[in-house]
C-alpha cells in the first residue's frame, strides 16, 4: 500500500513536466486554432538550453531557467512570425505539417549543436537530499516540482480569469472577429500567446534538467505524451490538460512498477478506452 | 494516346533495367518502389480523402516485421508477402476504428501517437521483434508454387522483377480504386463532409475503408523489405520515417495520381546527393516540408499542371 502511494507521488511530480508542456499546448491550440507539433521539440530547447547555462556555464539556477525561457520564447517568436502567420488562412492540414517539418528539423539541429550523446547536468546543490515520506526517502527536487506545477496552475488560472490580458486573450479565442473590431490587435495577441505558449513548454524542460536526462529524440517522446493527454482531457481546455497529465502521469509511474516493458502501451490503452467511450475528452465540449 | 504510350515506355524502360544498370541502381530503383507504394497510401488517406496520417510508418513496420516473421518460419516468399500484407491490414483496420473517430487535427495526433505505440513495441518486445538488435538473418526465400515453379531469389535482379511486378499490380488497382465509385465517394467527403452525409453516404465506413487500404499499401511496402535487406530494425517504425511518404507526396503533388510516384523518385535523387555532403538528413528533409508547405504547396506536378495552391 506504501509502495502505490509513494509511487503515486513519485507519478505526481512526472505529471508536472507534462501539465506544464500540455498547458502551452493547448492555450495555443484554443486561441490560435493551430496544433504545433514541434512544441515536444519546443521542451527539448528549453531542456539544452538550461543545460548549457546551468550544467555548461555554471550560471545561477534561476537565471539559467529564465535565460532558458527567453532564448524559447525567441525561437518560438520566429517560428510564429515567419512562418505560421503567412499560412494561417490555410486548410489545417498545412499548419499541421510545417510544424512536423519543423520536429524533424529541431531534432536534429540539436544533434548538430550538442551532439548525439544523453546531456546529464548536475543537481543544484540546495535541492539535494531527500525527505522522509512514507519511510521512504523522497527526493526534495520532486516535492520542488509539484510545488512549482500547481503555482503555474494557480497563476495560469488567475491570468486569465481575473487580468485584462486574460480577457483580451479568451475573447480573442471565442470570436475573432468580433475582438478585432472592438480593437483587439489579433496578430499581436497570437504572437503573444504563441510565445508564452513556447515558454511554458521550455519551463517544463528547463525545469526537468536537473533530474532528467537531456537527449535528442525528448522532443518527439514529449509530443506523444502530451498529445495522449490532450486526447484524454479533451483538447484546448487547462482543466482537462491538468487532470490528463496526472492521469499520465501518475499511470506511467505505476506502469514501470507493475509491467515494465509495456509501460507506454497501458497510456495508450487508457487513451484508446477514452476514444471509444467520450471521444471528445472528459472535459471537451 | 500519348499518356498510354509514355507509361509504356516507362514500363518497358523498368522492365529491361537490370540489362544495364548495376546492383546500386537496382537497389535504389527497388527503394523508390517500395516508397512509391508506401506513398500511394498515404496519399489516399490525405489527398483523396482528407485525413492527414503521421502514423504510417507503422503499419509498414508491421508488414516488415510479420513478413520477417514468417520467412524465418517458412522460408517462402508469398507466403512472407501475402501475410506480412494481411497481418498489416487487420492492424490498421483495428487501429483505424480508433483514429476515424475522430478527423482533422485529433487525426493527425492520433495517427502519430498510435504510430509511436507500434515503435515502442518493436523497441520494447524483445521476445517478439528482438529489440534494438532487430530481425536478423532473414532469408530472401525463394519465389515457390508447389508444383507449379520456383524461382531463385538470390540475385538482385531476380527479386526486383517481383517487387516491379507487386508495384505494377498494386498501382493498377490503386488507379482502379480511386477512378471507382468508392474514389469519388472519398473526395466527395474530403471537399464537404456534412454534404457527402447527406446523400447517404457512410462517411465513416469510407474513411475506414480508406485508411485500411492506406495500411495494406504500407503494409506491402514493409513486407517487400525484409527480403531485401535481410534485417528489419525498429527504425522504420519511426515517427521519422512516417516523414518519408510525406514528403514524398508534398514534393510530387498532393491532388494528382502520379504525384506519390514522381515524389519517390525526387525523394530518393535528393536523398541520394544530400547524404552524401552531410550526415544530417533529417534537417533537410524537415527544410523541404517547410519549404513545400509556405511555397510549393501543388508540389512539383503542380507547377507543370496548374494544379498547385489549393487550400
Amino acid at each position: 500500500m506504501e509502495t502505490l502511494a509513494f509511487q503515486g507521488l513519485i507519478g505526481l511530480s512526472v505529471a508536472m513536466y507534462l501539465w506544464l508542456l500540455a498547458a502551452g499546448l493547448t492555450i495555443v491550440f484554443g486561441v490560435l486554432g493551430v496544433l504545433n507539433f514541434a512544441h515536444g521539440s519546443l521542451f527539448m530547447l528549453g531542456a539544452y538550453f538550461a543545460f548549457t547555462f546551468y550544467g555548461l556555464w555554471g550560471v545561477n539556477f534561476w537565471l539559467a531557467i529564465a535565460l532558458s525561457l527567453l532564448a524559447v520564447g525567441i525561437v518560438g517568436y520566429l517560428m510564429e512570425r515567419l512562418f505560421l502567420r503567412h499560412i494561417y488562412h490555410l486548410d489545417h492540414a498545412y499548419q499541421l505539417l510545417l510544424t512536423f517539418g519543423f520536429i524533424l528539423i529541431f531534432d536534429d539541429a540539436v544533434k548538430m549543436v550538442w551532439g548525439g550523446v544523453a546531456k546529464i547536468p548536475p543537481l543544484p546543490s540546495f535541492f539535494e537530499g531527500t525527505l522522509s515520506v512514507f519511510k521512504r526517502p523522497f527526493p526534495i527536487y520532486n516535492l520542488f516540482i509539484i510545488g512549482a506545477g500547481l503555482l503555474v496552475a494557480v497563476v495560469l488560472w488567475l491570468l486569465f480569469e481575473k487580468t485584462w490580458w486574460g480577457k483580451i486573450v479568451r475573447t480573442s479565442a471565442s470570436d475573432r472577429e468580433m475582438a478585432s473590431a472592438i480593437g483587439v490587435n489579433i496578430a499581436t495577441v497570437f504572437t503573444g500567446v504563441f510565445v508564452f505558449g513556447a515558454m511554458l513548454a521550455a519551463l517544463g524542460g528547463a525545469l526537468g534538467t536537473p533530474v532528467r536526462v537531456v537527449a535528442p529524440g525528448i522532443g518527439a517522446a514529449m509530443i506523444i505524451q502530451a498529445f495522449i493527454i490532450t486526447v484524454i482531457g479533451g483538447l484546448g481546455n487547462l482543466k482537462g490538460a491538468f487532470v490528463g497529465a496526472v492521469i499520465v502521469g501518475i499511470l506511467s509511474c505505476y506502469s514501470i512498477l507493475l509491467f515494465p516493458v509495456f509501460e507506454l502501451f497501458s497510456i495508450f490503452l487508457i487513451m484508446a478506452v477514452v476514444l471509444l467511450v467520450k471521444p471528445q475528452g472528459l472535459f471537451g465540449s | 494516346m500519348k499518356k498510354a504510350l509514355a507509361i509504356f515506355a516507362l514500363v518497358f524502360l523498368l522492365a529491361i533495367l537490370p540489362q544495364f544498370a548495376g546492383k546500386y541502381l537496382l537497389y535504389m530503383t527497388i527503394h523508390i518502389m517500395l516508397l512509391s507504394l508506401f506513398s500511394l497510401g498515404f496519399n489516399l488517406l490525405f489527398g483523396y480523402t482528407g485525413l492527414l496520417s503521421f502514423g504510417q510508418a507503422g503499419f509498414y513496420a508491421v508488414g516488415a516485421y510479420a513478413c520477417a516473421k514468417i520467412l524465418l518460419a517458412v522460408p517462402s516468399l508469398l507466403v512472407g508477402i501475402i501475410g506480412g500484407v494481411a497481418i498489416a491490414g487487420v492492424a490498421s483496420f483495428l487501429l483505424g476504428i480508433l483514429c476515424i473517430r475522430h478527423t482533422r487535427i485529433y487525426f493527425s495526433m492520433l495517427t502519430l501517437s498510435f504510430g509511436m505505440m507500434i515503435f515502442s513495441l518493436a523497441w520494447k518486445w524483445r521476445d517478439m521483434t528482438g529489440g534494438d538488435d532487430g530481425l536478423v538473418g532473414i532469408p530472401r526465400a525463394p519465389l515457390e508454387i508447389p508444383g507449379l515453379l520456383r524461382l531463385n531469389m538470390a540475385p538482385m535482379q531476380n527479386y526486383y522483377y517481383v517487387v516491379l511486378i507487386f508495384a505494377l499490380l498494386a498501382i493498377y488497382v490503386f488507379h482502379r480504386i480511386v477512378h471507382s465509385p468508392m474514389g469519388l465517394t472519398l473526395q466527395g467527403i474530403r471537399d464537404s463532409e456534412t454534404r457527402a452525409a447527406c446523400v447517404g453516404i457512410s462517411v465513416r465506413n469510407y474513411r475506414l475503408v480508406s485508411f485500411t487500404i492506406a495500411g495494406l499499401y504500407a503494409g506491402l511496402a514493409g513486407a517487400l523489405l525484409p527480403p531485401l535487406e535481410t534485417t528489419v530494425t525498429p527504425p522504420v517504425a519511426h515517427w521519422s520515417y512516417s516523414a518519408e511518404p510525406v514528403l514524398a507526396t508534398l514534393l510530387g503533388g498532393i491532388y494528382t495520381f502520379a504525384g506519390p510516384i514522381v515524389g519517390a523518385v525526387l525523394f530518393y535523387i535528393m536523398k541520394d546527393i544530400i547524404v552524401r555532403f552531410t550526415q544530417y538528413w533529417l534537417i533537410c528533409l524537415g527544410g523541404i516540408v517547410v519549404l513545400l508547405v509556405m511555397g510549393l504547396r501543388g508540389g512539383v506536378l503542380g507547377i507543370f499542371f496548374g494544379k498547385g495552391g489549393q487550400g
